[in-house]
């Protein structure tokens, strides 16, 4: 068992940093990066039944390539962009200077530790108490990238943020084609073309188990490829 | 005299965009008048296209030959683009995709902008087409190996081969005219306009005397009938705009109108018959939000390469 069976109070600390509290040039690298993103996956972008906006949010999205949160995060507008961190996964983030950099500096990634996690310091706690009451995330229920394309099942962690927060706004989000764009296993980009969806918002219903919500959020996903 | 003729031309597509454009948003204003509102509404979509293709083809006339190679060559990416991300290709053909769209394209449309007729000829149909099969096989995957790699070459030839001939035109020597000059950008845009209008009457045709379908499975709506109405009234504004394209008499202008034509129509029906296989209408629509840039170059695609062979025999010095 991974994370705590039952809620654990969260302590809502001010984020570690500002949103604005980077520095020029990570800005202008976030930028620089969003724009190539965007231009290479020739990503269009739609809202289904949801409209950008500067609540609190969690993005939850199918994983199937290395662009896929840098892309959810560029086609962001700018505002909301700001407040929202990807969730990542720390082996491999924090490998190497440039890796790190990018991951904590340009993104403001939230490194997650998946191979090492304590029993106290859940990344469910990790992830709540770093987001404050202003700051949203985008995180990948599937754990790890898809090698198929298919949607994986989703990990419970999702359910765990949704019980502890549930005030928050849980969106769906589904990323078509990228994983031919950037395959894994791959590092050079072919420049075909993308499309992100963002679904309507849903949230834990009362008393709904475990399975049921995890089913209904990877239903929310599939909803959207049509 | 140049100048004028160039003058002339985009003064008169201009006037006729102009008119068009009044009749269009008429139309879209008073839907009483008994004609089918999503026709009016295609019209109208059609109209704002030509728009922009005479806003950049103007932008690219003023800043030259190179910049107009490098439009071209941009318009072939994203043609490629949509045709790739249409068809299904394995993770096998990764590596040989990404030398297609940054090694092959872009040195392609570099020899184009260079003039070397000796070596773009060859260059996609030949060294292109060796790549593709030799890359796909060193990948490893050889799980219907020839359909997968027929696949990328034939995007290759018909977005990017094909669709280079139209710059190439504008490098094209003319007797008794400058290299590069009015002349060269006059021809490129007789080929537009006659690709556009065939296109059109071919729609106009096919719906008002359409009977037969060349193809019923492939497309309703291309005809004989259309095929023929088409290729004759193109065939006869050439004739009427000889004068805009400088090596033709009336007579050969007529014939490259009729030829044009054809190409085009065969164009559209092999862009079809690729759709229908894939189960979409438009390119457009596969993914939501883009205009679709190879519904609008298919007709040019297999256009272009017949309308610079015609002039080459024609203007050959």
């Amino acid at each position: 068992m991974l994370y705590h069976a039952e809620p654990m109070p969260v302590d809502v600390a001010p984020p570690r940093r500002a949103a604005t509290g980077r520095s020029a040039v990570c800005r202008a690298a976030g930028l620089t990066l969003a724009a190539l993103a965007r231009l290479l996956s020739g990503a269009s972008v739609r809202w289904i039944a949801s409209q950008p906006d500067t609540c609190q949010r969690v993005y939850f999205a199918n994983h199937t390539s290395h662009l896929d949160a840098l892309l959810i995060w560029s086609s962001l507008p700018q505002p909301v962009r700001e407040l929202t961190r990807p969730v990542a996964a720390k082996d491999y983030w924090s490998r190497g200077v440039l890796r790190r950099w990018l991951a904590e500096e340009v993104f403001d990634a939230l490194l997650i530790d998946r191979t090492d996690i304590k029993v106290h310091q859940s990344p469910v706690d990790l992830m709540l108490r770093e987001i404050g009451s202003t700051r949203s995330l985008i995180v990948f229920p599937e754990g790890s990238r898809s090698v198929t394309g298919d949607l994986g099942e989703f990990k419970s962690g999702l359910y765990y943020l949704a019980k502890k927060r549930p005030d928050i706004e849980l969106l769906p989000v589904h990323i078509d084609n990228l994983n031919r764009i950037l395959p894994r296993g791959e590092f050079l980009p072919v420049p075909l073309l993308s499309c992100i969806s963002f679904g309507p918002p849903m949230w834990l219903e009362h008393g709904e188990a475990k399975a049921n919500f995890l089913a209904r959020a990877r239903k929310a996903v599939q909803a959207l490829k049509e | 005299m140049n100048d004028i003729r160039t003058i002339a031309l985009i003064a008169g597509v201009l006037l006729l965009l102009t008119v068009a454009t009044a009749v269009g948003q008429f139309l879209a204003r008073h839907p009483d008048r008994g004609l089918d509102p999503a026709a009016v509404n295609a019209f109208n979509l059609r109209l704002r296209g030509w728009w922009i293709i005479c806003t950049v083809l103007a932008a690219a006339f003023w800043l030259g030959t190179t910049t107009t190679v490098v439009l071209c060559g941009l318009v072939s990416f994203w043609a490629l683009r949509e045709f790739i991300t249409l068809t299904p290709t394995r993770k096998g053909d990764h590596r040989a995709l990404f030398w297609v769209f940054f090694l092959f394209t872009p040195l392609h449309y570099v020899l184009v902008a260079y003039d070397r007729y000796d070596l773009f000829s060859v260059f996609l149909p030949l060294y292109g087409t060796l790549f593709v099969l030799a890359r796909v096989a060193m990948a490893g995957d050889y799980k219907r190996f020839l359909e997968r790699t027929a696949k990328i070459q034939a995007g290759l030839v018909v977005c990017v081969y094909c669709l280079s001939f139209a710059a190439a035109l504008l490098h094209v020597k003319i007797r008794g005219q400058e290299p590069g000059s009015g002349a060269n950008f006059r021809l490129l845009f007789f080929l537009i306009l006659l690709v556009q209008f065939a296109d059109c009457m071919q729609y106009v045709w096919s719906r008002m005397a359409g009977r037969r379908p060349v193809a019923p499975e492939v497309s309703s709506t291309r005809t004989w009938e259309g095929l023929l109405g088409s290729a004759t009234s193109t065939a006869l504004l050439a004739a009427v705009l000889w004068w805009a394209a400088p090596p033709f008499e009336p007579w050969q202008a007529a014939l490259v109108g009729f030829v044009v034509a054809v190409m085009g129509f065969a164009g559209g029906m092999t862009m079809s018959a690729i759709k229908r296989d894939r189960g979409v209408k438009d390119y457009g629509t596969l993914v939501v939000g883009h205009g679709g840039v190879l519904d609008r170059v298919d007709s040019m695609c297999f256009a272009a390469p017949v309308f610079y062979h015609l002039t080459v025999l024609v203007a050959g010095q």
